[in-house]
């Protein structure tokens, strides 16, 4: 009965408080999974909104649309325009949900971290745990989503592939940020604030039209936005228009994910460990 | 007891302005049943979830184990048992899940909790609920499931917060001839707990706390010889005859007023009972019994156990 796991994130655990890392957050995917087995039709839903929006929008919007340029200035149809678009939105909006929603509940009402704190387990290992388990969901239905796509004749490059590694990123900063932001909610009705965040993000953020609309300083703002790098990102992937400049969208989500998970680990210390 | 599991100097635990624990010693020895009694509020809990490790000190010094929690919080954790004032089970498992996977945070394999699972369930005599959910349980079975899941790692030492609250007697009793046979096996064990007879029946040594001190310690038979005497004479007046504190005391050792009844101290209730009616007061009824915790609880901070 010892700590046996060598910590995975060394650097990242020397900066973290003493004890705050037992290296064994899969245990809390073991947990999600196992709870999971009994409300599979709620997580299987989370496969349908994008669909939907890919037929109403894509098809029924599209035919009136047309084509719009991609992101090298050649035309594309207005579905593989969006499509990239809604991939980048649902791994926003699963990661999202799971880390705010989900996480409050677990944090304020069942006091199930309060258990998880009484064995070994630290807050970063719920913290890492919870995130994993944000981003497995958010990674299955990005395969979902994609595997639509690529049926539905939008994937036009093998560069499409790298779409999912990097859905997995984003859902992993955006889980981050999520459950960092969680824990200073007290109460239900501060979530009102998240949907405030990320309702307009998932209207404006270019998945459904290109930036060129907007006048230069309503562009500036766009482009600070997390969703625009992802969807940036994704259609950059999905078309095939791969150059350096994706690199940069990256960078963005990897800092955001390591100030949100070291926010949210030191915070739910703070939390729970009074 | 210079190395016993738990040794506490000057331990205190402040919330913002309020302190909750003003500057206690505590020393468990190994093998004990250690425990705390006190009013609401006197800051049993909050002791408790600092050696629990899942509370920082405030200021003091505070070994468990034989580590220091503020450096090596999961380690101890990993070798003591926790049973929370209240329940903290995972709804969203089910009974037997919820022992096996809180096993696997222990870093123990699924083998293990398995088989560990299986006789937890037998000990807490919920083999039958074993694969229904959490939340239709009673108050009381899920009360025994969270002092099952405190045991899924064997730990050294258990740390039980009013671990029978809501329990009914026939499971109460199960549960002390349990807690005997954890001790017997060497397991150390700090209990709160509000019912006297619990503490009587199963404290080697306990401590009474009030206002977040440490007003007595001993064992129960210390206890009750030191503050309480021999025996108590109860005696229940109509409210119109009951005569005042100052027409009994010349009688006893100390007379303590209640609400509905006036307790006599002394060391032979039966003369004190006889000095009474020579006296020529009328109680309605008068009990001679010897003296329990309950007095020295009720010397110790004015109010009686349960409130
Ligand atoms: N997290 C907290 N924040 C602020 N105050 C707290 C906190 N936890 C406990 N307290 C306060 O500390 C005091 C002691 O509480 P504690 O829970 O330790 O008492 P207790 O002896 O266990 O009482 P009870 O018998 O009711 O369980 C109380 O006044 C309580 O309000
Ligand atoms: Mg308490």
């Amino acid at each position: 009965m010892t700590l046996a796991d060598p910590p995975r994130l060394p650097v990242l655990v020397r900066l973290l408080p003493a004890g705050s890392y037992a290296g064994r957050s899969r245990m809390l995917l073991l947990r999600s999974a196992t709870a999971a087995r009994r409300t599979w039709l709620v997580i299987l839903s989370g496969f349908a909104e994008p669909v939907f929006y890919l037929i109403a929008m894509g098809a029924g919007l599209g035919s009136l649309v047309g084509s719009l340029p991609g992101p090298d200035g050649v035309p594309i149809s207005y579905a593989a325009f969006i499509a990239p678009g809604l991939l980048a939105a649902s791994a926003m909006n699963g990661a999202v949900f799971d880390s705010t929603f989900n996480v409050f509940f677990k944090l304020r009402h069942s006091k199930l971290y309060d258990a998880m704190l009484a064995t070994p387990l630290g807050p970063v290992d719920i913290a890492l745990g919870e995130i994993g388990w944000a981003l497995l969901r958010g990674g299955l239905y990005a395969s979902g989503f994609l595997t639509v796509m690529a049926v539905a004749g939008l994937l036009t490059s093998p560069w499409a592939l790298l779409a999912l590694p990097a859905a997995l990123l984003v859902a992993f900063a955006f889980a981050a940020v999520g459950m960092a932001a969680t824990s200073f909610m007290r109460s239900w009705q501060d979530f009102d604030l998240v949907t405030l965040a990320v309702l307009p993000m998932f209207l404006f953020a270019t998945t459904f039209f290109p930036l060129s609309v907007y006048p230069r300083w309503l562009q500036l703002v766009v482009e600070c936005l997390p969703l625009f790098h992802a969807v940036e990102l994704m259609r950059g992937l999905t078309t095939g228009v791969v150059h350096l400049g994706l690199l940069g969208h990256l960078a963005y989500f990897v800092v955001m994910a390591l100030i949100g998970l070291a926010v949210a680990g030191r915070r739910l210390g703070a939390l729970l460990l009074r | 007891m210079a190395d016993g599991p738990v040794q506490a100097r000057g331990l205190r635990k402040r919330f913002g302005e309020f302190e909750a624990v003003r500057g206690i010693d505590v020393d468990v020895a190994q093998g004990e049943v250690f425990g705390f009694l006190g009013p609401n509020g006197a800051g049993k809990s909050s002791t408790m979830r600092m050696i629990a490790c899942v509370s920082p000190r405030s200021d003091g010094t505070l070994q468990v184990l034989g580590l220091d929690p503020d450096l090596q919080g999961p380690r101890i954790r990993a070798r003591i048992g926790v049973v929370p004032q209240q329940d903290n089970l995972d709804n969203e498992l089910t009974v037997r899940e919820n022992l096996e996977i809180y096993g696997r945070y222990f870093g123990l394999s699924r083998r293990h909790v398995k088989a560990r699972a299986a006789e937890l369930l037998e000990f807490a005599q919920l083999t039958e609920r074993a694969d229904d959910a959490v939340e239709p349980l009673s108050g009381g079975m899920k009360r025994r499931l969270t002092i099952a899941r405190s045991l899924v790692n064997d730990p050294e030492l258990l740390l039980l917060d009013e671990p029978t609250t809501g329990l009914d007697p026939q499971a109460r009793h199960l549960l002390w001839e349990r807690l005997y046979q954890l001790k017997r096996r060497g397991v150390t064990q700090i209990i709160t707990t509000h019912y006297m007879d619990e503490a009587e029946q199963l404290c080697d040594r306990l401590v009474v706390m009030d206002g977040g001190l440490i007003v007595a310690e001993g064992t129960p038979a210390e206890l009750i010889r030191r503050w309480a005497g021999r025996e108590v004479v109860e005696l229940r007046f109509l409210p119109e005859r009951r005569p005042s504190v100052a027409e009994l005391e010349p009688h006893v050792d100390r007379v303590e007023e209640l609400p509905d009844r006036v307790l006599l101290y002394t060391s032979d209730g039966e003369a004190a009972q006889s000095a009474v009616h020579r006296a020529g007061l009328r109680p309605e009824s008068a009990l001679v019994r010897r003296s329990t915790l309950e007095d020295v609880f009720l010397r110790l901070t004015g109010r009686t156990l349960v409130d």
